[in-house]
């Protein structure tokens, strides 16, 4: 039998508030958000960083939905179907951890990590620029998405997005994603 | 022509829309799957509005939250407000933020700082 309390203990240990490992739906990610948000109701006690946290959810679960959208319907028997992938949300004394994993066609690396080195780029102030730049120029898809929701994600955590491509093989790779929102604000405003 | 009331639910916000008073009200979250799909009843209605506005308008913006999709069509909304004062009408736009929360006065920053168009921002009383 598989260790069960191995699995329970590292999920103890690290601090895991919500895990999942399956198909995204919207209803699922309403879900998940509901959950969340009683949970940091309940252990979160400043404003300012419990909607941060929810904020910042909302995008990266969005983002793996929009991701599902580009699929090449084609791909649904494939192992590497992406319409499956991973959500991890866990606590520890910096701050709250958002981790989401999806596979990825490798065609489509370059572009996106592009777009999220040009991110981690700029400081503080052009990334607010550039926000509203996209905001009042660019055509929004029929999804209305505009490649706002990675600016957003790091305006709102303050913080570098952590990424890494595992290549799986000559046409897919795995996207791991991770951002931490600090638990500083309400250290600093507690001195 | 007759109001538009929109009731909330966990993602869209409450809206109300008040063509003989001119007091236009969203408030809440907007966070919907598709936000396009969410907003369009609000333009075609505004774009009906601002053909026969009432003499002064009051725009109240006051979100929890809302996502980046729902961004542009907020700002697509406050579009048609900026037109209508263009055009000469009276129309003042107030935003409101929870205190404490710097993202949501942020939010209501850069919208300012797009529009010309008077554009208050304050801390919810």
């Amino acid at each position: 039998m598989i260790d069960y309390l191995s699995i329970y203990e590292k999920m103890h240990d690290n601090n895991i508030m919500l895990t999942f490992k399956g198909e995204v739906t919207f209803d699922l990610i309403n879900s998940m958000l509901k959950i969340i948000e009683s949970r940091l109701d309940m252990i979160e006690g400043d404003l300012k960083t419990r909607k941060k946290v929810y904020n910042v959810l909302v995008e990266c679960l969005q983002n793996l939905v929009h991701h599902i959208d580009t699929l090449d319907p084609g791909e649904e028997t494939s192992p590497y179907h992406s319409k499956t992938a991973l959500l991890m949300i866990t606590t520890s004394t910096d701050g709250y951890h958002v981790v989401t994993g999806n596979y990825i066609l490798n065609d489509k690396i370059e572009k996106l990590k592009n777009w999220l080195d040009e991110i981690n780029s700029v400081s503080a102030d052009e990334l607010r620029d550039l926000y509203k730049r996209i905001l009042n120029n660019e055509q929004f898809s029929e999804k209305g998405t505009a490649g706002l929701g990675f600016i957003d994600i790091a305006r709102k955590s303050g913080q570098k997005l952590i990424y890494a491509f595992q290549p799986v093989n000559d046409r897919y790779s795995f996207f791991s994603f991770q951002i931490t929102i600090p638990k500083n604000y309400q250290l600093a405003s507690s001195k | 022509m007759e109001s538009l009331v929109l009731q909330p639910t966990a993602h869209t916000p409450s809206v109300s829309l008040n063509s003989e008073s001119g007091v236009f009200e969203f408030k809440g979250r907007s966070t919907p799957e598709n936000s396009v799909d969410y907003y369009d009843p609000i333009f075609k209605w505004l774009d009906q509005y601002v053909s026969s506005p009432s003499p002064k308008t009051v725009v109240k913006l006051q979100f929890e939250y809302f996502n980046t999709s729902s961004s542009k069509c907020i700002l697509d909304v406050l579009k048609k407000f900026v037109k209508l004062h263009n055009s000469g009408s009276e129309v003042k736009i107030q935003w409101y933020y929870e205190a404490e929360d710097d993202d949501m006065k942020e939010a209501g920053e850069d919208y300012s700082d797009i529009l010309e168009i008077p554009f208050e921002i304050q801390e919810i009383p």
